[in-house]
């Protein structure tokens, strides 16, 4: 009897066991803590909190734990576990403005407002390896001020609309869609952009940013400003009638300053590209910042050329959880599709026709 | 051999905190709406807020959500892929429904009342107290035509089907034959073209006139379709081409059946080849029957 391509149940289970044999690796050492991935592996833990779309630090450094440092697997556990949360209601807008920043950074200003803090940052660190780390020990941070307190400084974007040189964003005044409820359907509006950028993987937006850089899709962006630290979440309970708070979450925001348009009685003026999202996550703000600019230049009489301006490209690949698990399914058995393949091939070998086949069939694409 | 597998769990081992069948109530409800218009519009793709599901997409999340929706306590699960029971993939949906709802399982096709396929049909006939569900990868025929799906979505309304009929004169007058052997398009009540799944042409003769109601969830792509019982489904074709469906010279190593679709397997290393049946429970139903008559 032919098994070999056949999983049993006893093989399956066999599998998870080894699985975790190998997340634990050697039991001579200490297991790793949830609170110790949560305390020093933060970006990781924000990474997982921004892609699978749930702030919870503490079930992110468990999925991150459980999928033993596979950041897109435990980005797919915590997806799973947020789908089945009922949804309570939709928060009022976060204020970033009112956000105590711990790093604010703006290239188009020298000085302005509020300065530039730098923050914890990997930047003009020399990316030479620290052996010391090799050793366990202490590591203390800079002497604090105790006087010192963070301080909430004004948005650079908003100093320029001020002026009326950046292109003002307006609210539709609409009840906000979620993509993960209702399907998305193109074309889309911008909330739901942001929403599908948000969740996207920060490769493929960083790589999609990057080629709108060199020249697919270009829109020169200055990055106006990033800040990162905690803002209030609020919202009015229908029951209340008004707004409370919620809690304190720490976000990354990147507000890009782009090539102005104007023309047809309209003054010449900026525009915008934004990304946000939870915790300290500079990069990935930066690519989605990009990316949504790239996507609305249609909205800006652009010619839609580079990849990061199709709508549908973009929103309908960025997803990691679902790129990952159709990429994967291919290691699903397939012979079914492939025997009628092996037919069809054996049949039109029996049977050459007078042209030669240069083309592969397309049917091979279909193969899923 | 025993026909139920032995894979349901006691009533209170059922998952603890998750409604039956995994999904909340609110969702099902959402999905049942999707399929009461997919039934009324057969062939037509319809929208539906896929959720997130605890099983990788593209390994029938879209299925899944489906078969939730549908399943009760009563019914009788089968879960088939590539046409057998025991892949690893059948068996892990077949226990996330048992674990999550309880239901009682089989392999035995005319005993199920629901079953959950990914790539073939049963060779056993179906009944009308029978459903369907299809595992969809893709679920837009014309997309490997035209990856936009503003446009596809256009063409479905205006029937604007000739770019399909083109591709497949292109594979005839390329290769002297339709060079498409699964997932072959349909055309459902003269009205939609659909993609049947990446089922085997073999298989598209079973959708004719089905009597049982079948299903086909794409959680992706966020899409889920239908076809009612007793609906016209025709594969398209050429007068001077007609549709035909895959034909082995050979009989399944162990039942003899020359009517059934046949995986080949490869046997030694001199590449000695075999044929077996694909769905393995008409094959057992077969060799039982010849035990019993000898």
């Amino acid at each position: 009897m032919y098994v070999a391509v056949k999983g049993g149940e006893q093989a399956i289970d066999n599998a998870h066991r080894l699985l975790a044999k190998k997340r634990r690796g050697d039991t001579t050492l200490p297991e790793l803590s949830v609170k110790q991935i949560r305390q020093q592996l933060p970006l990781a833990v924000a990474r997982v909190m921004a892609e699978g779309s749930l702030f919870d630090e503490e079930l992110a450094a468990l999925a991150i734990k459980q999928a033993a440092g596979d950041l897109l697997e435990a980005i797919f556990l915590l997806r799973a576990y947020r789908t089945t949360l009922p949804r309570f209601g939709t928060s009022a807008p976060l204020e970033t403005a009112q956000m105590r920043p711990t790093r604010r950074i703006s290239a188009t200003f020298k000085d302005l407002p509020g300065g530039q803090l730098l923050g914890p940052t990997f930047d003009y660190s020399h990316r030479l390896l620290d052996f010391s780390l090799l050793a366990e020990g202490e590591h203390p941070g800079p002497e604090l001020d105790p006087q010192a307190e963070l301080a909430t400084c004004p948005r650079v974007l908003d100093l320029l609309a001020k002026e009326g040189l950046m292109k003002p964003e307006r609210g539709d005044d609409q009840a906000v869609p979620d993509i993960t409820r209702e399907p998305l359907e193109f074309p889309s509006g911008r909330a739901q952009r942001l929403q599908a950028l948000a969740r996207g993987d920060e490769g493929f937006l960083l790589a999609l940013g990057y080629s709108t850089q060199r020249g697919y899709g270009r829109n020169h962006p200055f990055a106006g400003e990033i800040r990162i630290g905690e803002v209030e979440v609020w919202m009015e309970p229908p029951e209340l009638g008004f707004a409370v708070p919620l809690g304190d979450i720490e976000v990354t925001e990147c507000e890009m300053v782009n090539q102005f348009v104007g023309g047809q009685g309209i003054d010449p003026q900026f525009t915008r590209g934004y990304g946000l999202a939870f915790g300290y996550a500079e990069r990935k703000a930066m690519g989605m910042a990009l990316v949504d600019r790239a996507l609305r230049g249609a909205e800006y009489g652009e010619t839609v050329q580079g990849p990061a301006q199709q709508e549908e490209f973009v929103l309908m690949h960025c997803d990691n959880v679902e790129a990952g698990g159709f990429v994967s399914h291919l290691k699903l058995p397939h012979y079914v599709d492939f025997q009628s393949e092996l037919e069809l091939i054996r049949k039109l070998r029996r049977a050459p026709v007078e042209q030669t086949a240069t083309a592969e069939p397309n049917a091979e694409e279909r193969r899923a | 051999m025993t026909a139920i597998v032995n894979d349901r769990p006691q009533a209170a081992a059922t998952e603890q905190g998750y409604n039956f069948a995994y999904l909340d109530e609110q969702t099902k409800r959402m999905i049942r709406r999707g399929l009461l218009k997919a039934v009324a519009i057969p062939g037509y793709q319809v929208p539906f807020g896929g959720r997130e599901m605890p099983l990788p997409y593209g390994w029938g999340t879209g299925g899944m959500q489906l078969t939730a929706a549908i399943l009760g306590a009563e019914d009788v699960l089968k879960v088939i892929d590539q046409g057998a029971d025991d892949t690893t993939n059948a068996v892990s949906i077949r226990r996330f429904f048992a674990r999550t709802a309880g239901v009682a399982t089989t392999t035995r096709t005319p005993e199920a009342t629901v079953i959950q396929t990914r790539h073939r049909i049963p060779e056993t006939p179906l009944r009308n107290d029978q459903i369907m569900v299809y595992q969809v990868p893709i679920p837009e025929p014309l997309r490997f035509i035209e990856p936009s799906e503003s446009e596809t979505r256009t063409m479905h309304a205006l029937s604007d089907y000739g770019v399909m009929h083109v591709k497949l004169y292109e594979d005839i007058a390329t290769f002297g034959h339709i060079a498409t052997s699964y997932a072959y398009p349909v055309t459902v009540d003269g009205r939609y073209v659909m993609d049947p799944s990446p089922i085997p042409k073999f298989d598209n003769p079973k959708l004719d006139m089905s009597p049982a109601l079948m299903l086909f969830g794409a959680g992706r792509e966020k899409r889920l379709y239908a076809l009612p019982p007793y609906t016209n489904v025709r594969s398209l074709d050429f007068e001077d081409h007609p549709f035909s469906i895959q034909a082995w010279d050979q009989c399944c190593a162990f039942c003899g059946s020359d009517s059934s679709y046949l995986d080949e397997l490869i046997v030694d290393d001199a590449g000695t080849k075999r044929f077996v049946c694909s769905d393995t429970d008409y094959c057992t139903q077969r060799r039982d029957a010849q035990e019993a008559a000898e």
